[in-house]
């Protein structure tokens, strides 16, 4: 198992994702001895997990069953363990394809937070490519970068502990493309603008509020970016649901066709119509942040 | 791996590369050929000048021709000299400018640049001076977009790509707008040294994408309708040629003879587009000399046939009919060398598909996709993504309802995405007037080992909503 590959079966050591319902997953370290509870029951890491198929369903002590997945960069974003608040999948797709992301390119990313993009930019770029990622608080870079050993991706990533604003990235004239998700973007594009080729690339800022755009849009003029874009993307999830509807009692029709022994055709009583349709839930996020996106050009 | 000066060459353009065309948001993608006149915005000219420019160079169009612009003057452009403060004052009567279209036309002719046309517009407009500076702004954009002629010439990617697609051609892509492609590629888990099938009818957009994020690791097998494999859009990639070693392609129409496990000894000829085509082949066949026949079990039937025909066509003295059957003999013979190889072909990818061990699946097609979901499901290894993209919702509610059924996925997410544009100047901050109403429905799910009963305290999709609100998604 790693994040940037596919495996069959389960090994001690792997992350595995216990998959109970859409809405209760979480990661499990695999372990000799270990045991997992879930609202199944437990389920015992020797004989339940390792050397099992990924995708096979798990029976626990209660009789309940689960099913076991294959880590990858979208489960660990809905499963990690939160140090930060992290960027989802439908902002970090996005991400991906405005930065021209793919195997080989080589990528700035500050602040690392949680890890939940640096690990779908590690997917990507694997197995060329580079992740030179900046987090300024100690134990968050601390904790990450234990988790990409663990994720077995520690070769594809550099995680420094320092303040991109002051002390950029601590590459220069390598990145194909950098991401800012920092409190003041601004303060970091000359950084992002040192640490990208010198034949171009592509930058991205994450930022909440407008103010904060504004101002980095400004610096990134400054800094002769071009096609400077803002954007904001949505998630708008349909949840599929049998409807029933009921009809309403009008009484006996008068104008019905009557029999031929003259009585009333008594035509059978539908009460409700039965449809397949979506509803959105009750509440969706409306807003995680806007992002802009350059182009650095040739210097 | 810092840059080296003379690292230059991969960013050069070169004689037969893919570009895209850029001018402001219209992108179109060309070849550069030598004396190949292209159209773009109502232009014509040739691509010639740009060969050995740098990517991302900005040309103008002159006489039909490319010239390699200046770089612009950042301090250049009209400066505020006659500012107003408000439209109170300012009539909308057509009548301010007072260059006629004639003479708009004349200056054309006379070869003044975009820039200077717009200048001669900013002179003969009575009202100009009176605007809001962001008013002069806004009016001098519009003229640029109107008469400048340059032509921007990018790499290709499945950004620029998307993008033009979605713009330009819609109806080609299904309407798959390039954010909704993005969250494909994610929630596919697209990435290198992966299997993946692609199931697409979008001018091979989609298939170009996956191939963009594999990097050439790994495979692509695309599962096509018809008789061939379409994908031009692959092309304006620009891939490099080692990618397409990892390209693949199987006829669905021999799906289910694969899956039943009879494909090698019912495959006569590989395409399937036209039902009279095997009787065609056994025509051929029955005018070959015998003695090139191999082993095929099919095509031992029909020798004792074309023992028949050799004899019959030999009674015939004609020296020249002997040289045509001789070039028809031999065209025969490619033809079955031909149909041979794309045999082996198909068994290749055959041995592919078999272990049924793929790690993705990608649809998006205006094929029904309930049924092409459900015949591609069982080349997946368990624990693996798929994604269906449909213009439509509908037909995706099917396709969750059956899956619910039939059981084997699990993660079933239905769902599409919103995108807003937003201009950002100061004091003019706003998303912007126009946005994309819709871009398609994609539906995703993973495989999962097949349940044979569910269990008592299993929670499904068709329970009414929850009580308490909730922020995540409820399956």
């Amino acid at each position: 198992m790693s994040f940037v590959e596919y495996s069959d079966c389960i090994q001690e050591g792997d992350i595995a994702i216990i998959y109970q319902s859409h809405d209760s997953m979480m990661p499990v370290k695999v372990q000799q001895g270990t045991q997992t509870q879930t609202r199944y029951g437990v389920i015992r890491h020797s004989s339940d997990l390792i050397g099992q198929r990924y995708g096979s369903k798990i029976t626990c002590s209660k009789g309940g069953w689960v099913h076991v997945l294959h880590p990858t960069p979208e489960l660990w974003t809905v499963t990690l363990p939160h140090r930060t608040q992290i960027l989802y999948t439908t902002d970090i797709a996005t991400i991906t394809m405005m930065l021209e992301l793919k195997p080989g390119s080589i990528v700035c990313e500050s602040g690392t937070g949680s890890g939940s993009l640096s690990h779908a930019i590690l997917r990507t770029v694997a197995p060329t490519g580079h992740l030179h990622t900046v987090e300024f608080h100690q134990q968050r870079a601390e904790k990450v970068a234990e988790e990409f050993k663990e994720h077995r991706v520690d070769h594809l990533v550099t995680v420094r502990n320092q303040d991109v604003c002051k002390d950029g990235f601590g590459v220069t004239g390598v990145a194909d493309a950098v991401f800012l998700d920092i409190p003041s973007p601004w303060e970091a594009v000359k950084h992002a603008k040192a640490a990208m080729k010198r034949h171009g690339g592509r930058v991205c800022s994450f930022s909440p509020c407008i103010e904060q755009v504004q101002r980095t849009c400004e610096a990134l003029v400054d800094q002769g970016f071009e096609e400077i874009s803002t954007l904001e993307v949505l998630l708008r999830v349909h949840d599929v649901r049998t409807v029933s509807l009921p009809l309403p009692d009008f009484g006996p029709d008068p104008s019905a066709p009557t029999q031929l022994d003259g009585t009333e055709k008594t035509t059978p009583n539908q009460t409700t119509i039965s449809l397949k349709t979506t509803v959105p839930p009750r509440e969706i996020p409306g807003h995680t942040g806007y992002l802009t996106f350059a182009t650095k050009p040739r210097t | 791996m810092e840059d080296s000066g003379d690292d230059d060459s991969a960013y050069r353009i070169k004689q037969g590369d893919y570009v895209v065309l850029k001018r402001g948001d219209i992108f179109k993608a060309v070849q550069i050929q030598p004396k190949k006149k292209v159209i773009f915005e109502k232009q014509w000219f040739f691509l010639d000048n740009a060969v050995g420019n740098l990517y991302s160079a900005t040309f103008e169009i002159v006489s039909g021709v490319l010239k390699l612009q200046k770089p612009k003057d950042p301090a250049s452009s009209t400066d505020a000299k006659e500012v107003g403060t408000d439209n109170r004052n300012i009539k909308d009567d057509g009548k301010s400018q007072k260059l006629t279209r004639d003479d708009i036309e004349a200056l054309k002719e006379k070869g003044l640049k975009g820039q200077e046309i717009i200048q001669q517009l900013i002179d003969n407009s009575s009202t100009f001076r009176d605007k809001t500076e962001y008013a002069q702004d806004k009016y001098i954009k519009k003229k640029k977009k109107k008469y400048e002629n340059t032509v921007t010439i990018l790499k290709p990617s499945c950004r620029i790509l998307a993008m033009m697609y979605h713009g330009r051609e819609p109806g080609k892509i299904c309407h798959l707008r390039y954010d909704t492609l993005a969250q494909m590629l994610t929630l596919a888990n697209i990435h290198a040294n992966s299997k993946v099938l692609v199931f697409e009818t979008c001018a091979g957009l989609v298939l170009g994408a996956v191939m963009e994020r594999m990097g050439g690791y790994g495979s692509v097998i695309q599962m096509y309708p018809g008789g061939e494999p379409l994908r031009a859009g692959v092309e304006s990639f620009g891939f490099p040629t080692h990618f397409h070693d990892m390209l693949h392609d199987f006829p669905i129409c021999r799906v289910n003879a694969l899956l039943a496990g009879t494909l090698a000894t019912t495959v006569k000829d590989p395409s399937c587009a036209d039902p009279k085509q095997p009787n065609l082949a056994a025509e051929e066949t029955k005018n070959q000399p015998q003695g090139e026949q191999q082993g095929n079990p099919e095509e031992q039937s029909m020798e004792t046939n074309s023992a028949a025909a050799a004899a019959a066509a030999a009674a015939v003295d004609d020296k020249e009919k002997d040289e045509q059957e001789k070039r028809r003999e031999a065209k025969a013979q490619e033809r079955k060398v031909k149909l041979e190889e794309k045999r082996k072909k198909l068994l290749s990818v055959a041995a592919l598909l078999e272990g049924r061990n793929a790690d993705g699946l990608v649809i998006a097609s205006r094929f029904h996709p309930c049924a092409v979901l459900m015949g591609l499901l069982k080349f997946l290894s368990p624990s693996r993504p798929f994604v269906v993209y449909s213009q439509y919702k509908e037909p995706l509610i099917e396709c969750y309802t059956k899956l619910k059924e039939q059981g084997g996925a699990i993660n079933i997410s239905l769902r599409d995405t919103w995108l807003r544009h937003y201009q950002v100047l100061p004091n003019r901050t706003h998303p912007v007037l126009l946005m994309s109403g819709g871009g398609g429905y994609v539906l995703s799910g993973t495989t999962a080992a097949m349940d044979r009963a569910k269990p008592a305290s299993s929670q499904q999709a068709e329970e009414p909503a929850h009580k308490r609100p909730k922020l995540t998604d409820t399956e």
